[in-house]
């Protein structure tokens, strides 16, 4: 009891006493902000839902989700299995729950490639400026230009169907409105007076955008990447779909609409469920980063 | 002097639009030659002697440097020539000409549904923030862009079209009916119209109002989503106060003040919607087998015709990046402050 | 001075429910206006601004209007319906704001929105109406009338676009102007200019003027009679030429911070602020 006493003072003390103290504070007072949102709530709950089941996988399923029981196929949703079961016998309920972890890699494999390569694009060519910039930022253009879809199709048509393939094409179509952030907060802090400082001290161009530029930008990144995520899962649900990503048996959410299309009238719980999953997730996202931005950025929009 | 400005404008905007073409053609370009298939090999099958592989390289320009073959390519790109498709034999454009209308008859019907029932959706909403319209709005915009369009697309044809038989199934139209209109513009129900077959004009309606329905419920939700925000922005301007101060009716007040504002920003929301909607109807053509170019992209894919593929993505493309300059135009030549 | 009363306003109060807590705008205030020029003064946060919102029902919604009683000439401001109220807003109640920057709308032309409010009260044709703008610009001392009714408010002026904010207020000829820190968003020179158009035009047509500021000495030489207003009440009602008689401590403290041509004063004093003020019951007249 006290302990929990003793941390709040601290998180709420007028004065930090360390550059620690003064970060937790942030985040706490930012996270006081969040939970006045319920909506917003609600999204975080969905996303730790998804991180919580993903993790206990192995725990909650009664099966691996990828082998054949023939004997059981198409039945429907029941005690022995909740979701009921798909063309080939595999229980639907385990299917999903080890779905969510591929969600979750792709949601992670996006997240590793994106924000490294917006961040540096957007940074240097706001700090810069220059032919630097109009060079650096008629590329994002390009890429921003590209109808998202079909530029990852045509690319997966290119490298080759699978996973990775697919995550990669959704990254290069993605990377270009983080570049965009990066570059408009590079440019708003670059003439400041603690840049000059940092300049005088000798820390070298590397280091300011290392050190001092890109925490900056961290916060509108952050936001927009959880409110573009959503797209990013539907997108990439739709090349599995599409049958352009992960392929069978591997249980990813979009291939299994796919491969229960064809049951869909007589046994509509085959390709209806995993929609329904990445309904959630999507709106999960999308309620997230709503919440989100209006922690940050509170004068836009509601 | 404020027309030599926008004059300026407009060629900036038209000299963006060039250069971002150019860099779409590159980005096609490298894909195209990144392909692990011979393009040689696809033209003269596996079993052509040496001869006949060497005329072809030599004809396809491969022995030529780099840059040299990409001017090749941008030429045939303006002459119009996106190669040959594999599966049909036919010139890919023709092809692409052939399918486009279907596509463009979806999104367009789509936009015009998101427009006119998402913008009433978005004013309702904010004008009664925080209340249950604005609840209801935002609910059901927040599902419409949330779900997977092709789901969404499923569940549709399962409700109403297996179970409560209100509308036809995937198709264009029935089978029955193929081949009986001639095809004038490409778009089935202008054509049946002109041709004064009704029963066909109602069959290709029936057909088409689920997916356009179902694609139209995205453009919807993102629609009402900006206008509402948009509005909630003008409606706490002082030129509210002034126009209410003024003794004006509510109605005008949000209509003829708010929303004239709102109008402007909403050119580009909707151009950017159309675009998105030309590549949404993508997944939504695989679940309607509905005859566009996003089935065409599809198939093609999957029969490996790279041709097809790209020049596809290439006409998308263009589309895409034509429609958002467009709009941008729009608003600027809209706005009055823009000068 | 006042030979029929115009507006009535007695213990009126607004009152906002936020989520911090009740919030009191206005605190019983009461004041009498006739074909005279009254003057508001208070600091941010006095509520000056909200006593004008609140006269003519345009309180923001989550505020709450109460008062015994609000009378705009005969009419019961309190109870009345919507269509009276607008039929009162701008033919018999106006206001001019602060920023014609952002007063105006910024995608209709001038003339249009000066047009808009006469059509608004009058059913005339739209020729007369643009001949009645025409009159009403040159009124207001703009000698392009015809160039202005064609342009958009970014292309205005700041004086140009307050004096276009008066012209639009007055053509449906209300009998009380309310005034909401008209000159508190332009340069000093060009104050001037637009406050003798509002003094001609008021004049001219023996209206009401309620003038909301901060500015005590602008106040002072404009108007007829000052209403003193500190956190959401009134704590001294008397005419200009007396200010200097002033009782509250308030308002002598006010008074004290006026610069003064003939010196004397080493030290800015600094407004005391007494809690008491909020609990002792209005104006000391």
């Amino acid at each position: 009891m006290s302990t929990e006493a003793t941390l709040r003072g601290w998180l709420l003390a007028e004065i930090p006493k360390s550059k620690w103290q003064a970060r937790c504070q942030r985040v706490f007072i930012g996270w006081l902000d969040f939970k006045r949102n319920p909506i917003a709530m609600i999204g975080l709950l969905i996303i730790v839902g998804l991180v919580t089941v993903a993790a206990l996988a192995p725990w909650i399923t009664t099966s691996n989700g990828l082998e054949l029981h023939l004997a059981d196929r198409l039945k429907p949703p029941s005690s022995e299995h909740w979701f009921g079961t798909d063309e080939l016998g595999r229980d639907i309920f385990d299917r999903i729950i080890w779905g969510s972890r591929i969600t979750l890699y792709i949601v992670a494999l996006v997240t590793i490639i994106v924000v490294p390569i917006g961040l540096l694009i957007g940074t240097v060519a706001g700090y810069m400026g220059g032919w630097v910039d109009t060079v650096l930022m008629r590329l994002t253009d390009i890429f921003l230009a590209f109808p998202r879809l079909i530029l990852a199709m045509a690319l997966v048509a290119v490298l080759g169907r699978g996973l990775e393939n697919a995550v990669l094409a959704i990254a290069l179509t993605t990377w270009s409105p983080f570049a965009r952030i990066a570059r408009a907060e590079a440019l708003t802090i670059r003439n400041s007076e603690f840049i000059l400082a940092a300049q005088m001290q000798g820390i070298s161009t590397v280091g300011i955008l290392a050190r001092h530029v890109t925490p900056l930008c961290m916060s509108s990144v952050i936001v927009r990447l959880t409110l573009d995520m959503a797209g990013i899962i539907l997108t990439a649900a739709g090349l599995g779909f599409l049958g352009l990503g992960a392929q069978p048996p591997t249980p990813e959410w979009g291939a299994m609409i796919s491969l229960g299309r064809q049951y869909l009238i007589d046994q509509w719980w085959v390709p209806t469920i995993p929609g329904i999953a990445i309904l959630v997730v999507s709106l999960g996202f999308n309620l997230l980063g709503d919440g989100l931005r209006d922690v940050f950025d509170p004068k836009s929009g509601n | 002097m404020a027309l030599q400005s926008k004059l300026a404008n407009i060629l900036g905007v038209l000299t963006s639009l060039l250069l971002t073409f150019i860099g779409l053609t590159a980005i096609t370009f490298v894909i195209g030659r990144m392909m692990p298939a011979d393009p040689v090999l696809a033209i003269v099958g596996d079993r052509a002697s040496q001869e006949v592989y060497d005329q072809v390289y030599l004809q396809l320009g491969l022995d030529k440097p780099v840059y040299i073959q990409y001017l090749r390519y941008l030429e045939q790109l303006v002459e119009g020539d996106l190669g040959t498709s594999i599966m049909t034999a036919q010139p890919v454009l023709d092809d692409i000409i052939r399918f486009f209308p279907a596509t463009l008859e979806l999104a367009t019907v789509a936009t015009l549904l998101g427009i006119f029932v998402g913008i009433p959706m978005g004013v309702l909403a904010a004008v009664h923030q925080g209340r249950w319209p604005d609840h209801i709005v935002r609910v059901i915009s927040l599902i419409g862009y949330s779900a997977p369009i092709f789901w969404l697309g499923m569940v549709g044809l399962l409700v109403f079209y297996a179970n409560l038989g209100w509308v036809a199934g995937p198709g264009r139209l029935d089978v029955f009916y193929d081949g009986i209109v001639e095809p004038v513009t490409g778009v089935l129900m202008i054509d049946a119209a002109m041709s004064g077959e009704w029963d066909i004009f109602y069959n290709a309606l029936s057909h088409l109002v689920l997916p356009a329905t179902i694609l139209g419920t995205f453009a919807l939700a993102y629609i009402a989503r900006m206008t509402r925000s948009f509005m909630l922005d003008q409606l706490s301007q002082e030129y509210i106060l002034t126009a209410r101060v003024k003794g004006m009716p509510e109605y005008k007040v949000i209509w003829g003040h708010a929303f004239r504002n709102v109008l402007v920003q909403l050119i580009t929301i909707i151009g950017l919607t159309y675009a998105s909607l030309l590549e949404g109807s993508v997944l939504t053509e695989t679940v309607f087998s509905w005859p566009g170019i996003g089935q065409y992209i599809t198939n093609s894919l999957f029969n490996n015709d790279m041709n097809a593929v790209l020049g596809g993505t290439i006409v998308v493309g263009a589309c895409f990046v034509g429609i958002n300059m467009l709009s941008d135009l729009l608003y600027r030549l809209v706005d009055p402050r823009i000068r | 001075m006042t030979d029929s009363k115009l507006l009535s306003v007695e213990d009126l109060h607004v009152t906002y429910n936020t989520p911090t807590g009740l919030v009191r705008a206005v605190s019983g205030v009461s004041f009498e206006l006739g074909r005279e020029k009254l003057g508001i003064v208070g600091e941010s946060g006095s509520g000056k601004s909200q006593t004008g919102r609140a006269i003519l029902g345009l309180t923001a919604t989550g505020g709450t209007v109460s008062a015994s009683r609000l009378e705009f000439k005969g009419t019961n401001l309190l109870n009345a319906s919507e269509r009276t109220m607008r039929q009162i807003r701008g033919g018999g109640i106006s206001m001019i704001m602060q920023d014609p920057k952002y007063s105006l709308n910024p995608v209709m032309t001038v003339g249009y929105q000066i047009e808009e409010a006469l059509l608004v009260h009058n059913r005339t044709s739209k020729r007369v109406a643009r001949e009645r703008t025409y009159e009403m610009l040159r009124a207001v001392k703009i000698r392009e009338p015809e160039r202005v009714y064609r342009a958009y408010p970014h292309e205005v002026s700041g004086g140009m676009g307050q004096r276009i904010m008066i012209a639009m207020m007055m053509i449906p000829e209300p009998d009380i102007i309310i005034a909401d820190e008209p000159t508190s968003a332009l340069d000093v020179t060009v104050q001037l200019q637009v406050l003798a158009v509002l003094d001609d035009m008021i004049s001219e047509r023996g209206m009401g003027l309620i003038f909301i500021s901060h500015d005590l000495n602008l106040i002072a030489s404009f108007c007829d009679r000052i209403l003193i207003m500190y956190d959401g009440r009134v704590v001294e009602e008397c005419s200009a030429a007396e200010l200097d008689q002033a009782q509250h401590p308030y308002t002598q403290g006010l008074v004290n911070c006026l610069p003064r041509l003939d010196g004397g004063q080493d030290e800015l004093p600094v407004l005391k602020r007494d809690p008491s003020w909020l609990t002792t019951p209005g104006a000391t007249r």
